[in-house]
């Protein structure tokens, strides 16, 4: 109930701003608690997703349509996303606020190339594929799988370019930092969903 | 904690200037867990009154065989709004509201971890069940039952029942999640000094592992409500068997859900119970260890048994096997907290105040409820009981015997911690009375009933098949409960007349914190954060022959947070996207609402208003406000 | 609290006198606790076990309960605080192994049993086939080995096993008849489930549809009748006997064109309605309006029911799929014709 206060502390940001004080360490447990519940979800998402992959019902098969390349292009910009995300915290923790906000905006600008990947694929499908959601059980599947990721990735999006805003006006404070600190977690996270959905949908599809 | 409000006072001249509200708008902006948790009271028992009309009418209907009381699809509508608004809407946010009213005070700590989300969460749920219930007169109501089993809801059912039943779920689900997690951080580390794990009172630590099991269970059925949803209104093929779907899928994804939320329903009644019987038997909870780990080993297990319910489905031998198994094993714990709460008594000096009358009521009722849930363990037993009457009588003694018993209990107990007022014991023991002997009535037949042949969530029943004579005991027991409920309402009205004036240690013999603070308490809780040197920390300091809890900290200035109108308006804003995406694809005769709804433009406004008050919340900071010492002496004398 | 200890000791009586009555007079064709088969038998015998145990435990827990709060209430004047135990070990170990056993006990033939009733017996020789399929409100039986279908009830020889095969044509149903097997759900295509039981008793067995199935899921009764082995294999040669149409040209007319569009009757007609062959001679209409061909209480003639059903279908069953008669331009007049020749369609058997 403190934190508020601390924006008063001019100059005097500790090591790990976004642990200084209860608030902040509030966020970042209750956080990680949310993503133990996200976690859930995607895992019900996945359990539907397998139970209901080989139900094409004539439609497209995950064979005939994936093209790895695309997905490997989009698997290793989120990767590098990823990354980009680790060093912003770093410079956060370096107190650097100019390198903080330049990392967050690679990280941004990288997530929407995958989104941009990602709404192109889809464009092929329904357009050139005729694979909707309606298509097949397994389309259902594909799309609410792949699609919550993606909205995950787009909430992601306009939450960090928030905060970079916020940077701006407001700079490093014991009030940002924590907010910073857990985008980063939850951009982690979705970077780690996205392994999952490249091995599970992609890769087994091409596979098996 | 300590360190952190210490660190407060180095700034407590800094006064910054904040909007506090009175009347309706300080209701609808408030942060303050303990008015959260009388909303959540109000909310959940408006809901509960719903369901138990809803509950009266299906008895009605069922009084005779062959009875026109109510349609056939009336009916359905009524088994399926009784089961999804009892359990999500009333009993889950009475539960909350006595987390609210508690968890803060048992732990020694000003406010929740995350206040703001707590309204969030609160009116997230309220706007929820609003929604659900607008289907009643919104073309009519779900009639899939609560379950919802697949094809029936997804293809068989042609009014927007199911759809409010998917998206009001959804919204109010939201909300349950988000105080699961908010009473984990909360309690993880909001503690006052010195009040270690094992240190928590009971209720704290069932509450702590109810909002484990939320965070872990409800996502499932977030899931489950979003594939049911996407195949009514997108046209998605889920559980459509032509398009190669699978019916059954949603069966695991609703039970996987559904078995963990009976847990989360339960435990907190056993936390409750674990207050009330010590503090009415003077003396400390008997093997508070093994409750503990008794509690937290059947959270593990209600996460293992959920395809009990789906033993007729024809998974195979095996896996109802082990299901069997599984279940089977929850009455172990179950059981050592029977015989603790005994054994807690045991040597003790019992008082039987109404509270503890729904207290000592439960453990026999509950026993009863749970030997039953063994007896339904037994796989080939249950092909002859499953959705049996005798299914419907054992869910009602766990869920009404057990939890309800223990939230009217909880209710008696805390009354003047929320109020400041004793609820009349006279009138309390009639409510005792009544329920109790109603509820035997109703349900204690209905054993019988399934095993002679009456399966459920029937309209009516043929004469002569030996159903006629339970059916009426049956009916006449509901009403009796009907009875007992009008009697608490009827106290809580008398009650609310009398002056406010229950002492800080209302029952003489309480023993965990929120007994050390008057009732109700300041809205700051603790003018001091107590320094905790023991289980049963109140009592401890009253064994010592002290009068008040050692205090942590110096007197000084207190931050609290600014009430905020925007969890409000995120709300709001989700329960015109849910009807927005609930009737994009309708047919509507008037041309401007086909215009707004078809192309998702209701949808689109709904999640800018949620979006738009969730950015507000991340620009704008937060300052909060500070009650300062002087204030604190005001507020205590006036 | 004496008056709760004096509730609970009346109570107990009762109980014991209700659960023995009740064990005893449950109807022989309806009632699980009076099995008429080997299966529904078996699981009597489980459920037995459980309710022994657990009698057990409500005895020991509500003894101690009694005791207790008889002996431990606040009496007046009580200063003096109790003395505060914190727990013990050696009750503690005591309460959770004695439950661990109970548990082990039941356990035991419960697993058994399942793996007894799980095995698939639709290829085992000499068991009688029949494939159910659950309708919106009705149930079809069709017979492989015979080439035969029916509905609404399914006969049965003595002493012999019926294995079935369950699925649904639409929404999930439950089969189930009490006093001869528990349930088992009808999945879509795809997941059938299978079942068996027998029975050494001829007569008529009530079953019913336990799972919600929309607003007649209540009315969605079926008949299953055990009869002698030579008496179905006349019922078999019957039912494949060539159709008997109403004698009237332009009422059999009439009958064809519309109800044989959904019905069938004999070697004529289509799938989608229940098969109304030999409809006089079944025991009820529509599975829940009594024929009172063997007297049951409530009953009507078998005529009566019929035109009861053709006048209103709806008021029968809610939200049934078959259309209202009059709409397909059939008078009063005609559907007393209609079910004066359906009532005397039997089957000699």
């Amino acid at each position: 109930m403190t934190s508020a206060h601390a924006e008063h502390v001019n100059g005097e940001l500790p090591h790990e701003p976004e642990k200084a004080t209860l608030e902040g360490r509030n966020k970042t447990l209750g956080f990680w608690l949310f993503l133990g519940g996200e976690a859930v979800l995607f895992g019900t998402l996945f359990a539907t997703f397998l139970a209901l992959r080989n139900s094409n019902n004539d439609g497209p098969t995950a064979a005939e349509l994936f093209s790895l390349p695309i997905t490997a292009i989009a698997t290793a910009i989120l990767l590098v996303s990823s990354l980009t995300s680790v060093f912003a915290i770093q410079a956060m923790h370096r107190h650097n606020l100019q390198s903080l906000k330049t990392w967050l905006i690679v990280t941004v600008v990288l997530g929407l190339g995958f989104l941009g990947l990602e709404i192109y694929e889809f464009y092929e499908y329904v357009v050139h594929e005729s694979f909707g959601l309606t298509t097949s059980a397994f389309s259902s599947a594909f799309y609410t799988l792949v699609g919550f990721h993606g909205a995950h990735v787009a909430f992601g999006v306009v939450w960090i370019s928030l905060l970079i805003a916020q940077l701006y006006r407001k700079g490093l404070t014991v009030v940002t930092a924590p907010k910073v600190y857990v985008s980063a977690m939850y951009w982690h996270f979705i970077d780690v969903v996205w392994v999952f959905i490249f091995s599970v949908v992609y890769l087994l599809g091409k596979v098996g | 904690m300590a360190q952190a409000q210490a660190q407060g006072h180095v700034h407590g001249d800094h006064h910054h200037s904040v909007k506090r509200y009175t009347g309706i708008m300080d209701w609808l902006t408030t942060v303050d867990h303990k008015k959260i948790g009388i909303l959540y009271l109000l909310a959940g028992g408006f809901f509960f009154g719903i369901g138990g009309i809803e509950a009266i009418l299906i008895r009605l209907q069922l009084i005779k065989p062959m009875n026109n009381f109510v349609s056939a699809q009336v009916f359905n509508e009524l088994i399926t709004m009784h089961g999804t608004t009892m359990i999500f809407l009333g009993v889950m946010p009475i539960i909350f509201a006595l987390m609210n009213a508690v968890i803060p005070l048992q732990i020694g700590a000003r406010d929740v971890a995350f206040p703001f989300l707590n309204s969030l969460g609160f009116w997230t749920f309220l706007f929820g069940g609003i929604l659900l219930n607008l289907s009643w007169v919104m073309g009519g109501a779900p009639d899939a039952g609560w379950t919802a089993y697949t094809p029936l809801s997804s293809e068989y059912s042609n009014s927007h029942g199911v759809d409010f039943y998917t998206i009001g779920l959804q919204i109010a689900g939201l909300g349950t999640l988000i105080g699961g997690i908010n009473f984990l951080v909360t309690i993880i580390t909001m503690r006052a000094p010195g009040m270690s794990y094992m240190r928590m009172p009971m209720f704290t630590w069932a509450s702590f592992i109810t909002s484990a099991m939320i965070l872990f269970a409800f996502p499932a059925i977030t899931v489950g409500l979003v594939l049911l949803s996407f195949d009514r209104i997108l046209g998605a093929n889920f559980f459509d068997v032509a398009a190669g779907g699978n019916p059954v899928l949603w069966q695991h994804i609703f039970w996987i859900f559904g078995h963990p939320e009976v847990y989360i329903l339960i435990l907190p009644a056993f936390g409750i119970i674990s207050e009330v019987i010590p503090t009415f038997a003077r003396k400390r909870l008997f093997g508070y260890s093994s409750m503990v780990f008794a509690t937290i080993l059947i959270a593990f297990l209600g996460f293992m048994v959920w395809a009990h319910h789906m033993f007729t489905t024809g998974l195979g031998p095996v896996a109802n096997a082990l299901f069997s198994i599984a279940t089977m094993l929850i009455a172990v714990p179950t059981g050592i907290k029977i015989f603790n709460w005994l054994f807690t008594m045991w040597g003790g000096q019992i008082t039987f105040t109404s509270s503890n009358l729904f207290a000592i009521g439960f453990i026999p009722t509950f026993v009863m409820g749970g030997v039953t849930g063994v007896m339904l363990a037994s796989a080939p037993a249950d092909y002859q009981y499953h959705d049996t009457y005798f299914v419907v009588a054992h869910f009602h003694y766990v869920i009404v015997g057990g939890l309800v018993f223990g939230l009217l209990s909880g209710l008696h107990y805390w009354w003047p911690k929320m109020f400041g007022r004793m609820l009349s014991e006279p009138i309390g023991k009639w409510t005792f009375w009544t329920f109790c002997i109603g509820f035997h009535l109703t349900f204690f037949v209905q054993h019988f009933l399934g095993l002679l042949g009456m399966q459920r969530r029937i309209v009516s029943y043929l004469p002569h098949q030996n159903f006629d004579t339970m059916n009426l005991i049956s009916t006449i027991g509901a009403l009796l409960m009907g009875v007992g409920i009008l009697l608490f309402l009827y106290n809580i009205v008398v009650t609310s007349m009398k002056p406010m004036n229950a002492a800080a240690d209302a029952w003489e013999d309480g023993r965990t914190l929120e007994w050390s603070i008057p009732s109700p308490p300041p809205e700051y809780n603790f003018k001091q954060t107590p320094l905790v040197r023991g289980i049963d920390a109140f009592w401890k300091e009253k064994m010592a022959g002290n009068k008040a809890m050692t205090p942590a900290e110096p007197v000084g200035s207190i931050h609290m947070p600014s009430p905020s109108i925007l969890p409000f308006v995120m709300s709001l804003g989700l329960f015109i996207a849910g009807l927005g995406f609930m009737f994009s694809r309708e047919d509507f005769s008037n041309s401007f609402m086909s215009f707004i709804f078809n192309n998702y433009l209701v949808l689109i406004i709904g999640l800018m208003i949620t979006f738009g008050a969730m950015i507000t919340r991340s620009l704008i900071d937060d300052p909060g406000y500070h009650i300062e010492p002087e204030e604190q002496e005001e507020e205590v004398r006036a | 609290m004496m008056k709760r200890w004096q509730a609970l000791k009346r109570l107990l009586p009762l109980l014991a006198m209700f659960s023995l009555l009740l064990s005893g007079c449950g109807r022989e064709d309806l009632s699980v606790l009076n099995p008429q088969g080997p299966v529904a038998d078996g699981q009597l015998g489980l459920i037995k076990l459980s309710i022994s145990i657990m009698i057990l435990v409500v005895i020991v827990v509500f003894a101690i309960a009694a005791y207790v709060l008889v002996k431990f209430r606040r009496r007046p004047g009580q200063k003096e605080m109790p003395v505060q135990v914190e727990g013990n070990h050696k009750l503690e170990i005591i309460w959770t192994a004695i439950p661990l056993l109970l548990v082990i006990v039941l356990a035991v033939p419960t697993i058994q049993q399942v793996f007894a009733s799980g095995e698939d017996k639709w290829k085992q020789e000499g068991v009688l086939q029949v494939e159910v399929t659950g309708h919106q409100f009705w149930w079809e039986f069709n017979y492989p080995q015979y080439d035969v279908t029916t509905a609404q009830e399914l006969l049965m020889p003595v002493g012999r096993e019926v294995a079935l095969q369950l699925k649904t044509a639409d929404v999930l149903h439950s089969f189930w008849v009490p006093s001869l097997a528990g349930k088992t759900d009808t999945n879509p295509d795809g997941t059938i489930n299978h079942m068996s039981f027998s029975t050494e008793k001829p007569g008529t067995y009530i079953g019913k549809c336990a799972e919600l199935c929309g607003p007649s899921h209540g009315y969605m009764e079926f008949r299953v009748k055990a009869v002698e082995a030579d008496a179905f294999d006349r019922w078999v040669e019957s039912t494949k006997a060539p159709a008997v149409l109403p004698e009237d040209t332009q009422l059999a007319e009439k009958f064809k064109t519309n109800c044989l569009s959904c019905h069938a009757v004999g070697d004529q007609g289509g799938f989608t309605g229940p098969n109304l062959t030999g409809i006089g001679s079944r025991e009820t209409v529509a599975g829940i309006l009594l024929n009172d061909s063997n007297g049951a209480k409530g009953s009507s003639p078998v005529k009566d029911n019929l035109v009861q059903w053709l006048q209103d279908p709806q008021e029968v069953k809610p939200n049934n799929t078959m259309p209202d008669p009059k709409d397909l331009g059939f008078t009063d007049e005609e559907i007393e014709q209609i079910a004066e020749y359906l009532a005397n369609y039997k089957l000699d058997y």
